[in-house]
């Protein structure tokens, strides 16, 4: 593939993205939304972000991300609904996931 | 500039700024490995560097260059990579509010909405501490990835399977860390778990990015109670 080609398929997804990301603020900036709309955007946010985790933690590809993702994730979810700190969360997640695959887990 | 300055360190505080700091330290990593890997399959130095700068979006660049180095038409990467990144429209809307205050601010503050960001936003109480969270983690990261492309286009081989150190657990546990104050919420709590389940559930069917969209299916779980005005 020639440089200039990926030059412009960079610069497509760029701009398409940067499209998607500015509509809001600027379909905002021109109207005033009522309350419940404004609140269902935030719970938008809230469910797309929940459903990221979902398929982030079980999902490659089209099949089943592995056990040692999956337990990692559910120790610092764990973690994270007892209130511990964030940095403990993080640190507890990743750890969990590379001790298990050091062990053999995929 | 010297007001977003300002407002980030009377908001922020100790702990955000190191919650965050982490979370950078992390995408580093992965930006160290998205470099790498592109030079490593092939693609010239400076497309992981351009793209990292440009898109700004981790999943859909992955995509991409999976899908360019492949062999894979570029159409078909461009749309695989919108596709992923389609979800920052409704993000958009839930955090317009943070990006107001002139035109270079949303102009600005909209290149810099990504998953982690915004979920930092929705973590916070108040406003003031949203709109700083937001650009404080929105901005660092921007400059992390990009400073862990460079240096991973560069570096070569040096890292290029972080999963050896759990980092792609890292990513969901982020982000369930910061939505679940939000989750606490009965109305809105119903509607994630519609909406996690939905988008597991079409996973194995769908082009990636596609399921988390479906997922907003579980808005309607939620909606009767909301319009009680019940928060």
């Amino acid at each position: 593939m020639s440089g200039l080609t990926l030059v412009i398929a960079t610069m497509v997804l760029g701009v398409g993205t940067y499209g998607f990301r500015v509509a809001g603020p600027l379909l905002k900036s021109r109207m005033t939304l009522s309350a419940e709309v404004e609140r269902l955007m935030a719970v938008a946010a809230v469910v797309l972000l929940t459903a990221l985790v979902a398929t982030a933690t079980l999902v490659q590809g089209h099949g089943f991300a592995g056990f040692a993702r999956l337990v990692g994730v559910a120790v610092g979810g764990v973690l994270a609904w007892r209130r511990a700190p964030f940095v403990v969360v993080v640190v507890a997640a990743a750890a969990t996931t590379a001790a298990l695959r050091l062990l053999g887990v995929p | 500039m010297r007001s977003i300055w300002r407002t980030l360190q009377v908001r922020l505080g100790r702990e955000l700024t190191r919650d965050i700091a982490l979370v950078c330290l992390a995408d580093g990593v992965v930006g160290l490995s998205f470099g790498a890997i592109s030079v490593g399959a092939g693609l010239p130095l400076w497309l992981p560097m351009l793209m990292s700068v440009v898109v700004f979006a981790g999943a859909s660049q992955f995509l991409f260059v999976g899908i360019v180095a492949a062999g894979g038409n570029p159409v078909a990467a461009v749309a695989a990579g919108l596709l992923v990144n389609a979800r920052h429209l409704p993000f958009g809307f839930a955090v317009a509010d943070l990006l107001s205050g002139g035109r270079g601010r949303w102009l600005a503050g909209s290149h810099v909405m990504i998953d982690e960001s915004v979920a930092f936003a929705l973590a916070q109480r108040g406003t003031g501490r949203s709109r700083a969270a937001f650009w404080a983690c929105g901005t660092a990261l921007f400059v992390c990835w990009n400073l862990g492309v460079l240096l991973g286009a560069f570096g070569g081989a040096a890292i290029t399977d972080t999963n050896a150190f759990g980092l792609d657990a890292a990513f969901p546990a982020v982000l369930l860390a910061l939505v679940l104050p939000s989750l606490r919420d009965p109305a809105t709590r119903r509607a994630a778990l519609v909406g996690a389940v939905v988008a597991l559930a079409t996973s194995p069917f769908l082009a990636p990015g596609l399921p988390v969209l479906v997922g907003l299916v579980g808005l309607l779980a939620a909606r009767p109670h909301l319009r009680k005005g019940a928060a």
